[in-house]
């Protein structure tokens, strides 16, 4: 199975009390910049959809956005550009890039810290319905994968792995959760070993 | 760029129809030709646009970032899908859905294409369409195959072509209706879609269908071909017929559908319809796409001649069986509830009354209501998309339409069920109240993903959806009832004449700076299928609109007359009143230091125009161009005056005054001594804006110099009220276009 669009999101803390309004001159400034390693287009404001997509900044290789599906806010990452390498890289690359932006977020000084990630939840998608149908089937091809990225990911640590309902019509996910809360540098560092 | 591009041919081979699978192909051997070099990219872009596929914002290749233009650079390249339009750059996905009609299972198929190939919202258009944007070229082929499956084409979406069939959305349950308009809605969407007939057009060739003449569903007579159901009785029969109009549209300058017969048998509606056709595929212009519209071609000729034209032409054409072969069908076409009526439940909540109030219509068929479902902007996210196809498979047998307020009409709701319905549509987040109300603001993309967007029609949208959904439990019914409709430019996608306000966007230019306005459009009729359009007002900057907004409605609750309409309360209190009510508005804050003003809703970047730079003037400024254009919309507005004080003569002068006058104040820029010779104006202003092309706009060309042109022209020709109409909607155009102009010149030259 050649696994590609992996989307991976990272849950906002205090949902409730978030602001996505400053958000977007946040990643207007990101276009600017050009901050990501992606081609960076636009930004496209769906604060007005309920459980929609937040704000979303768009991008050639990939999107990424504060995300509300499913009433759950959270900073997506959605790869839409294809990436060589085996399913392993893929997953990594798609963590790092959600990792990195919540990084940013919580670093930028306009923002005045309202965005903070609860740094236990994460949910991983496979945007691609042909290829990862939510099935039994694609669950036993990827959970191996999955895991072994999330042993790399926690250095050890416990979490939990959930699969993400059985409505085959929505995207193929699970949801990932640890008992201690995790820093976004020590995740990253921990990739590189 | 979907991994799975390679293989949903063979995953969903024997579920496309074998014709639909084979132009699919096509068109995919067509991109793959383009790749290589093998298809000019113009030709290449009227296929794709004939396939739905358009191109979108920024697909040049560069975008201003709010600091400078950046250069986008895209894997592929220059390598293009259309002049000047890049082939990585995303683009807008048309979905055709005739008469808005959807199924539970095409609803979940859009579901299924905005997750995977766009960001997750479904747009539904003032045409009944759904569009998807951000969508890549490469993905397109795939995208139409999974739409296929579902019975659902994108042929024809875009390009010159006949265009998405609109309907009725309460075609069949309506209390007032004729008959039921949707199997003939069908039948003619389905004939001429490939029709040989209509592949040779000019421009687009946009139908719709009404029920009845006294609402606006169908809008018959913004459209170019509109029928509205009426029945007759021959020899002591009653027969089905429709009222045929031609030629109406909107666009930049509207025009009213004319009557072409006040009954066509519907044994007659698809040949007298392919006579049409024909007609316009021959007679219709083509050089000139800014006069290519079938509107162009029956006001130059004359409904008569128009007319007779058609009707000659329908006499020589070969018989086809198809034409009455789904009458009989037709007439026993029904939709069928899924559970026994009920009445109205009372409600426990002042949400639930509220929703009762203005989202239920009960329908002709007792204890049925139908249920619309309010989208804001038009939005509704992938998941909404799977929840109402489990509410419409719940409820009905899966009876939903799309609406020209993008919005969704349940249909064939018991009313028993109305309770359960809306705690399922508030599961959902699509249970807001106030469907066609005032809250209910309609938009077209505008500037956040169309190409020809000038200010942000959608950003606008939302603020005032957000500030009148705070007041509408106060709302007076005379305010409530109110329409607004907003367009990013003046080609009014937004439908910005049919409303009673109505905005379109414009720019200025303030203390050196451009700044995005909002043209006010007053007094449009919304009902009588858009009886009549709104007249231009002033152009006020976008962070204004809102007030504009509390100060008209403010004004109109306070000075209407009993029973009185906004458009008669308009045309009442008149243009010069309204002025003196916003003139404050139309200028920037004492205080420049708030940057706000001067960027547009929703977008932080310093606002530009076409990816140029802020305006270099730091300081209070003021040219003479900048004072020959403020007299030039002196005088159009004295033009709007004398029209309505039915002073057509004047009214037609003072707009022709008003081009002659924005022309000269360019010329002068360069030509500081151009005299107030017409003759020497008008030659002046071809030879130094048109042949050089300065005046020229990056999407309309030369369309509005035209305009003065054929003023100057017919100078002499008599005059009568529509003809000074049009007149004056062009001399405002002209201006605009001159102040354009004059943004692209740069650095003021004269002080």
């Amino acid at each position: 199975m050649d696994i590609q669009h992996v989307n991976v999101k990272l849950m906002v803390q205090n949902p409730e009390d978030a602001d996505l309004e400053p958000l977007i001159p946040v990643f207007h400034r990101w276009i600017q910049d050009q901050e990501c390693e992606e081609l960076l287009l636009d930004v496209a404001d769906y604060r007005h959809v309920p459980a929609g997509p937040g704000v979303v900044l768009i991008g050639h290789e990939a999107n990424y956005s504060l995300d509300n599906a499913d009433n759950r806010l959270g900073v997506r990452y959605n790869r839409k550009a294809l990436l060589d390498g085996n399913l392993q890289d893929r997953l990594e690359q798609a963590v790092r890039a959600a990792i990195g932006a919540c990084q940013r977020l919580e670093d930028d000084s306009t923002l005045n810290g309202s965005i903070r990630f609860n740094r236990r939840e994460m949910e991983m998608f496979i945007n691609d319905r042909l290829l990862a149908p939510n099935s039994n089937r694609t669950r036993e091809a990827l959970e191996p994968e999955i895991r072994a990225l999330c042993q790399r990911l926690f250095g050890g640590a416990e979490y939990f792995l959930g699969h993400g309902g059985s409505d085959p019509r929505k995207l193929f996910s699970v949801s990932i959760s640890t008992e201690k809360a995790f820093k976004p540098n020590e995740l990253l560092e921990n990739l590189l070993v | 760029m979907k991994a799975s591009n390679a293989f949903w041919a063979e995953q969903l081979a024997g579920q496309i129809p074998e014709g639909l699978a084979r132009e699919i192909e096509i068109f995919e051997t067509e991109l793959r030709l383009r790749r290589q070099g093998k298809i000019e990219e113009r030709v290449f872009a009227e296929t794709r646009l004939r396939r739905g596929a358009y191109g979108q914002r920024y697909d040049s290749g560069q975008r201003h970032d709010g600091k400078k233009v950046q250069k986008l650079l895209y894997p592929s390249g220059s390598l293009t899908k259309g002049p000047n339009t890049l082939w990585d750059a995303p683009g807008m996905q048309r979905i055709k859905i005739p008469g808005g009609g959807l199924n539970a299972r095409q609803l979940e198929t859009l579901a299924e294409l905005a997750e995977e190939y766009s960001d997750g919202i479904a747009h539904v258009t003032t045409r009944q369409d759904v569009q998807l944007h951000y969508v890549h070229i490469d993905d397109t082929p795939s995208l139409m195959r999974r739409l296929a499956a579902a019975e659902i084409t994108t042929r024809e979406a875009c390009g010159n072509s006949v265009r998405n069939v609109t309907a009725c959305p309460f075609a069949g349950v309506c209390q007032d209706e004729t008959f039921d308009v949707t199997p003939y809605s069908r039948a003619l969407s389905k004939f001429l879609l490939g029709h040989p007939d209509c592949q040779n057009f000019g421009r687009k060739f946009k139908p719709s269908f009404s029920g009845c003449s006294e609402h606006a569903c169908g809008l018959a007579n913004m459209h170019d071909l509109g029928l509205v159901a009426v029945e007759r009785t021959v020899d002591g029969v009653k027969k089905r017929g429709f009222q045929m109009y031609v030629g109406g549209g909107l666009g930049t300058v509207p025009y009213q559908a004319k009557l072409f017969d006040s009954f066509v048998p519907v044994e007659e509606l698809l040949p007298l319809a392919q006579a049409i056709a024909r007609v316009f595929a021959q007679y219709g212009e083509k050089k000139n796409r800014n006069r290519a519209r079938i509107k162009f071609l029956v006001n130059d000729l004359g409904i008569e001649k128009f007319r007779e034209l058609v009707l000659e032409e329908r006499k020589n054409l070969p018989p086809d069986p198809r034409w009455t072969e789904y009458v009989q069908t037709a007439e026993g076409f029904r939709e069928e509830p899924l559970s026994a009526g009920g009445t109205i439940p009372a409600g426990d909540s002042e949400d639930f009354r509220q929703w009762i109030r203005t989202n239920i219509r009960p329908q002709r068929q007792e204890g049925y209501a139908t249920v619309t479902v309010a989208l804001p902007l038009g939005d509704i996210t992938a998941q909404q998309l799977r929840d109402l196809a489990d509410i419409v498979r719940k409820y009905t047998n899966e009876t939903v339409r799309t609406t020209v307020e993008q919005n969704f009409v349940i249909r064939w709701v018991s009313c028993a069920d109305l309770s359960e319905i809306y705690r399922d549509l508030k599961a959902a987040g699509l249970s807001t109240a106030g469907a066609g109300t005032i809250v209910d603001v309609t938009t077209c993309p505008g500037t956040d993903t169309c190409k020809l967007g000038i200010s942000s029609s959608r950003g606008l949208a939302a603020e005032l959806r957000k500030r009148l959904a705070e007041q509408s439990f106060n709302l007076d019914a005379a305010v409530e009832n109110l329409h607004i409709k907003v367009s990013g430019c003046f080609n009014s996608c937004g439908q910005h004449h049919v409303a009673d306000l109505g905005f379109y966007g414009v720019s200025r230019k303030m203390a050196g700076y451009a700044v995005p306005h909002f043209q006010v459009v007053l007094g449009g009729e919304w009902e009588h299928n858009a009886g009549s359009y709104g007249l231009p007002m002033m152009a006020i900057p976008s962070k204004n609109i809102p007030e504009v907004v509390t100060r008209l409605t403010n004004r109109y609750l306070a000075a209407r007359k009993k029973g009185e309409s906004f458009r008669d309360f308009i045309k009442r209190i008149g243009k010069a009143e309204v002025k003196n009510l916003l003139e404050d508005l139309t200028r920037p804050p004492a205080e420049q230091s708030d940057r706000g003003f001067f960027r547009d809703w929703n977008d932080p970047r310093e606002y530009s125009l076409g990816d140029m730079g802020v305006g270099e003037c730091a300081g209070e400024v003021v040219s003479s161009v900048d004072f020959g254009l403020a007299a030039a919309e002196r005088q159009v507005f004295e033009a709007q005056l004398a029209l309505e004080a039915g002073d057509y003569h004047r009214a037609w002068q003072m707009g022709y005054q008003s081009m002659l006058q924005a022309a000269k104040s360019l010329v002068a820029a360069e030509l500081p001594g151009i005299s107030d010779d017409p003759e020497q104006i008008v030659q002046e202003f071809r030879t130094r804006f048109y042949e050089t092309q300065k005046f020229f706009d990056p999407f309309a060309g030369g369309k509005f110099a035209h305009y003065l042109f054929a003023a100057h022209r017919n100078v002499e020709a008599p005059r009568h009220p529509e003809k000074a109409r049009f007149l004056i909607e062009e001399a405002q155009l002209f201006i605009e276009a001159s102040h354009s102009c004059y943004y692209r010149m740069g650095t003021p030259v004269t002080v």
